[in-house]
């Protein structure tokens, strides 16, 4: 596995400890840091930041019983939240966000094929699964789109994208991504907009023809 | 002071030469702050009189924090005993080579703001699990908890505006696109503390591939 090169942009990591990314490229972000030692160390980074505006924030006295009915409540049962393990290729967030299940490949076409694992008004996040030499489908060119390389690899005219590299596209970026020769690509690619080819085929094929 | 959050990726690729060594607890146990004596008795001996001075130190400060990204005075209670009985729960989490006790708490607090705001879990990065009966390293420790004091002075002397920028950006008042439109926040501090991170790391992987 080579190196990571495409890596988190700061202003992005820091949204992302402020808890200020939609769901969508949340799990994109957590699930880069997770492949990622320079990206978690940064996040680190970011957190100690919040950290000092903590400590510096203004004290507000607290209720006289808060500490004593927190206190009480320390030997309560509680369920904790599942921990999703990485899976092969799939780093925890992704098995978070297919709820522990393997993914359900759909065709789009050319050997691709897609799994939409979560799609609201806020953004959508899904699995695609890339033959070699066959293009990457395309966003749907009206919002930002984060790709995380999870298996072989693709490249376009900005540069080679292997596992781990992030891929930020924003709709002024005209690229053409291919999966390159070897196993076939998979990636998570989230966008802050609702994927608009669902609902138009074509759309979807053009990439397809111009290579 | 121009150096800015933008670009700090440089300072990552600053020579990996310095010999890494660690230093046993016990020798420098007594410079560590209190709050990561605090934390460490809470997630070793689930000590309840620790808890409490945890929450004497961070309770009013989390209500006050919560309070200024938005919430009453009523709901920021809630969540402050939703983040305090967070820490009690995960304090196994807690690795004080990894961040400090403000940085930790300060990522709970956020995370249970979202979490409750939104009724869904936040993704989050698998945890780095470490090898079970590693000693701790306090020289580690001690230097992170000495650029969380650097890091606190270098907000001290922010300009008002320049440190209403920071503030907001950390407690989600402002998007990514917002965030990186603001050039030249004076936290160059950020830069060591990644080295540093960064060098302790690699050097773990490494172990672990061993
Ligand atoms: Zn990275």
């Amino acid at each position: 596995m080579s190196a990571i090169t495409h890596h988190i942009p700061d202003a992005m990591l820091a949204a992302y400890a402020a808890g200020n990314l939609s769901h969508a490229f949340a799990v994109a972000v957590a699930s880069h840091v997770s492949l990622c030692a320079e990206c978690r160390v940064a996040l680190g980074a970011h957190q100690a930041i919040g950290g000092a505006v903590l400590e510096d924030t203004g004290a507000v006295a607290v209720s006289s019983s808060l500490k004593d009915d927190i206190l009480a409540q320390l030997d309560a049962a509680f369920t904790p939240e599942p921990v999703y393990e990485r899976n092969v290729i799939f780093p925890g967030p992704v098995m978070e966000a297919m709820k522990g299940r393997a993914p359900r490949w759909k065709k789009l076409g050319m050997g691709v094929r897609q799994d939409i694992l979560s799609e609201d008004a806020n953004g959508s996040v899904r699995l695609l699964y890339i033959p070699p030499g066959q293009p990457v489908p395309d966003h749907s060119h009206n919002g930002l789109e984060l790709t995380l390389v999870l298996q072989g690899s693709f490249s376009d005219e900005t540069g080679h994208f292997g596992v781990g590299d992030l891929e930020i596209a924003d709709e002024d970026l005209e690229h053409t991504p291919v999966a390159d020769p070897g196993d076939p690509c998979i990636c998570l690619a989230a966008t802050d907009a609702r994927l608009r080819f669902r609902a138009l085929v074509p759309r979807l094929l053009q990439p397809f023809f111009r290579i | 002071m121009t150096q800015t959050l933008d670009n700090p990726r440089s300072a990552r690729h600053a020579s990996m030469a310095r010999r890494y060594e660690r230093t046993p607890v016990s020798q420098t146990e007594t410079e560590l702050s209190q709050q990561t004596h605090w934390m460490i008795a809470v997630r070793d001996n689930r000590d309840r009189n620790a808890f409490a001075a945890l929450f004497d130190h961070f309770a009013p400060r989390l209500k006050g924090f919560i309070i200024r990204s938005g919430a009453s005075a009523h709901q920021a209670e809630e969540i402050v005993q939703d983040v305090m009985l967070t820490i009690w729960r995960k304090a196994a989490m807690f690795d004080p080579h990894r961040a400090q006790v403000s940085a930790w708490i300060y990522q709970i607090a956020r995370n249970r703001q979202i979490d409750i705001a939104r009724k869904e879990n936040r993704p989050m990065p698998e945890e780095l699990k470490e090898e079970p009966g590693m000693e701790p390293d306090a020289s580690q420790i001690l230097a992170l908890e000495q650029e969380a004091g650097q890091l606190k002075q270098a907000l001290a002397t922010l300009k008002p505006e320049q440190r209403e920028i920071v503030e907001k950006a950390y407690l989600g008042e402002l998007t990514h696109q917002e965030i990186s439109a603001q050039t030249g926040l004076p936290l160059g501090t950020i830069k060591s503390r990644i080295r540093l991170g960064l060098e302790r790391l690699r050097h773990e992987l490494k172990d672990l591939k061993q």
